[in-house]
């Protein structure tokens, strides 16, 4: 894949305040962020730091108090709750925590509803779909119900599912939380893997360190803000110059610096 | 997708499926057998006038319906005969009679006495023949009216207002829409047993020349006879419907029942509809977060609402129909025909989609950011 050095998706100044009156709560107080094609990110941070109301608001489920964000070029900026699913339907897969798989369709089912969502024609649906489920090595398991299948292959299925259609982007949250530790590594790399081989931009939310080895960088995210970044050259992860991760950095992280 | 999508929420709760369909195939049955009872009334009321056949009725001014007689003044024949654009103008004698039961007893009737010959009523004669209506004071009845007369046979013999007559003919299912039973008979024997003049009729049947217009030769008459009112067949049929249908209310009570078992289906598949939304609400979040527009949500549970009318129209018309098979044996006259068939099909879709209405309401409020929440 040819490395292309423009963010694909692009978040400037974002600020989030959630609730009313006396239990208003600003979630976000100017992130910045961007998401580079080809690269995994990981988004980490405590609970209640602000991850997954960053992540919905990239993801244009979640319009910022202020701040802009743009994603494959367009932005977010005064579209409606139809124009956010436009724009999601046409540049976001999803994958959740909890799957989120229709229990009353089949895997190749589940992916075929995104290809629909995306407009794609029925007649082309079962081939792309299916494409799409070997690519996360599950066409084995196609016509299987998500009741029938472990966790991790219902989080495969997820993963073909926001693959389906070519989104720009694939915004994970916590996608390895409801695995063990190996099926938890194996998405992770498949993540990797669908950076690295599609050239789309992922971005993931996780609370576990043991995914860190996948990634091409890490964002720490604290209390509504950034405060750390770090990003690996030359197989090593380097922490940026102008942030400090502290006694927060993960270990991976710490090492890195060390080094450089 | 939506189709399959839809198909497969429907069939994931059967219990949810049974009951959105046990009130779609009521709702069905009920309309459809209160529809049919009016269909049937309508049938019955009109019957006389439909197998009559005739272009213009003179009738005697301020008659309510076929079943309201009374006698016009015996002078009205050879002014009609003398109009031109009259082909031929048949008398027809109406009157209430008192039936005595050979054993006993005794019961109102309709009297009907027309011109046999001419072969218009009565019809669907299953024992004797029209001719035999001839023979000295021959009558015909029902058969369903058997037992109401306190007859058994051809050939038995009653009382009419105290003349005695004889069943020569009987047909097969001509009821009236009252209570009283129709007994048919010649235009001389129905003047005899009814003490009238020998001129004297209930109503004219005119028939017109070919090419003649009807509006001008009702016009002429009118202008000829003002004690009477010419009527167009479908005038005199509408007026008589809607003297028995609607100023008696029989109709009203049936169009009500009918709105009933409308109303019935609409809350039971709304209630079940809804709660199956409820059920697959974070389906139709993920569905939502994945970028379907409220309109592709919409239409999934649209096509819900619309495969379970399907459903519930099939299996609600296997059971009107066996319902109206068993009413053959009843003096019920409930009819199904093709429009009140496609009428249903309407009805079913449009009360189910009706019924979709609250879960579009309750899904057009789904924040999609509940899937990061679960």
């Amino acid at each position: 894949m040819t490395q292309d050095f423009s963010p694909i998706l692009e978040a400037k100044g974002i600020v989030k305040t959630l609730g009313a009156g006396a239990a208003q709560v600003q979630a976000l107080k100017g992130v910045n962020f961007d998401l580079m094609p080809g690269e995994l990110t990981l988004l980490m941070g405590p609970s209640g730091s602000g991850k997954t109301t960053l992540l919905s608001i990239l993801g244009c489920i979640l319009t910022p108090t202020d701040g802009s964000v743009q994603i494959a070029g367009r932005s977010t900026e005064g579209l409606n709750a139809e124009g956010m699913a436009d724009l999601r339907r046409r540049h976001v897969g999803f994958v959740f925590q909890a799957y989120n798989l229709v229990p009353t369709l089949t895997a190749i089912e589940n992916v075929m509803l995104a290809l629909d969502l995306r407009g794609v024609s029925l007649s082309d649906a079962p081939d792309l779909a299916a494409e799409a489920l070997e690519a996360v090595g599950l066409s084995h398991r196609a016509d299987a119900s998500p009741s029938k299948m472990s966790g991790g292959a219902k989080q495969r299925v997820a993963i073909a599912r926001a693959l389906a259609g070519s989104p720009s982007v694939i915004l994970a949250d916590e996608p390895t939380a409801a695995l063990d530790a190996q099926n938890g590594m194996a998405v992770m790399e498949l993540l990797a893997e669908v950076a690295k081989d599609t050239g789309r931009g992922v971005l993931a939310v996780t609370h576990d360190h043991r995914t860190l080895e996948y990634a091409d960088r890490i964002i720490r995210i604290e209390d509504g803000r950034i405060v750390g970044r770090a990003r690996r050259r030359d197989g090593e992860m380097t922490e940026a110059p102008s942030v400090s991760w502290g006694t927060a950095a993960p270990a991976e992280v710490r090492h890195a610096s060390v080094i450089a | 997708m939506i189709p399959k999508l839809a198909y497969r929420n429907l069939f994931h709760d059967r219990l949810s499926l049974v009951v959105t369909l046990t009130g779609i195939v009521f709702s069905v049955v009920l309309v459809a057998v209160q529809f049919g009872l009016y269909l049937g009334s309508e049938n019955r009321i009109a019957a006389m006038l439909d197998n009559a056949k005739a272009d213009l009725w003179v009738v005697p001014l301020g008659t309510k319906s076929f079943d309201d007689p009374s006698f016009l003044s015996g002078r009205e024949r050879h002014a009609i005969l003398s109009m031109p654009g009259v082909a031929s103008a048949e008398e027809l004698v109406v009157g209430f009679a008192s039936w005595r039961k050979p054993r006993g007893g005794s019961t109102a009737a309709l009297l009907v006495g027309s011109n046999t010959a001419k072969g218009m009523l009565p019809w669907d004669i299953v024992e004797g023949r029209m001719a035999d209506l001839a023979s000295p004071n021959g009558v015909a009845v029902d058969q369903t009216y058997f037992s109401e007369l306190g007859i058994s046979k051809l050939r038995d013999k009653a009382e009419v207002n105290n003349l005695e007559v004889t069943v020569t003919a009987v047909t097969q299912g001509i009821r009236s829409f009252t209570t009283l039973p129709y007994i048919f008979t010649t235009l001389g024997t129905a003047r005899t047993l009814l003490d009238a003049q020998s001129e004297q009729s209930s109503y004219m049947l005119v028939q017109l020349a070919p090419g003649s217009d009807l509006a001008t030769v009702q016009k002429a008459l009118a202008a000829r006879l003002p004690d009477t009112e010419i009527l167009t067949h479908d005038a005199f049929r509408q007026r008589s419907l809607d003297y028995w249908l609607f100023e008696t209310g029989a109709g009203s009570a049936l169009i009500a029942g009918a709105i009933l078992g409308i109303i019935v289906g609409i809350v039971i598949v709304a209630q079940t509809l809804y709660a199956s939304t409820k059920d697959h609400l974070n389906e139709f979040a993920t569905l939502r977060a994945l970028g379907a527009s409220a309109g592709y949500i919409h239409r999934v549970i649209l096509m819900q609402a619309v495969l379970s009318a399907v459903i519930g129209y099939l299996l609600g018309m296997c059971l009107s129909l066996l319902v109206i098979e068993g009413s053959k044996a009843t003096t019920l006259l409930i009819l199904m025909t093709p429009n009140l068939a496609l009428m249903l099909v309407v009805l079913t879709v449009g009360m189910c989609i009706l019924a979709a209405i609250c879960a579009i309401f309750k899904v057009t409020r789904i924040d999609p950011a509940v899937v990061f929440s679960r």
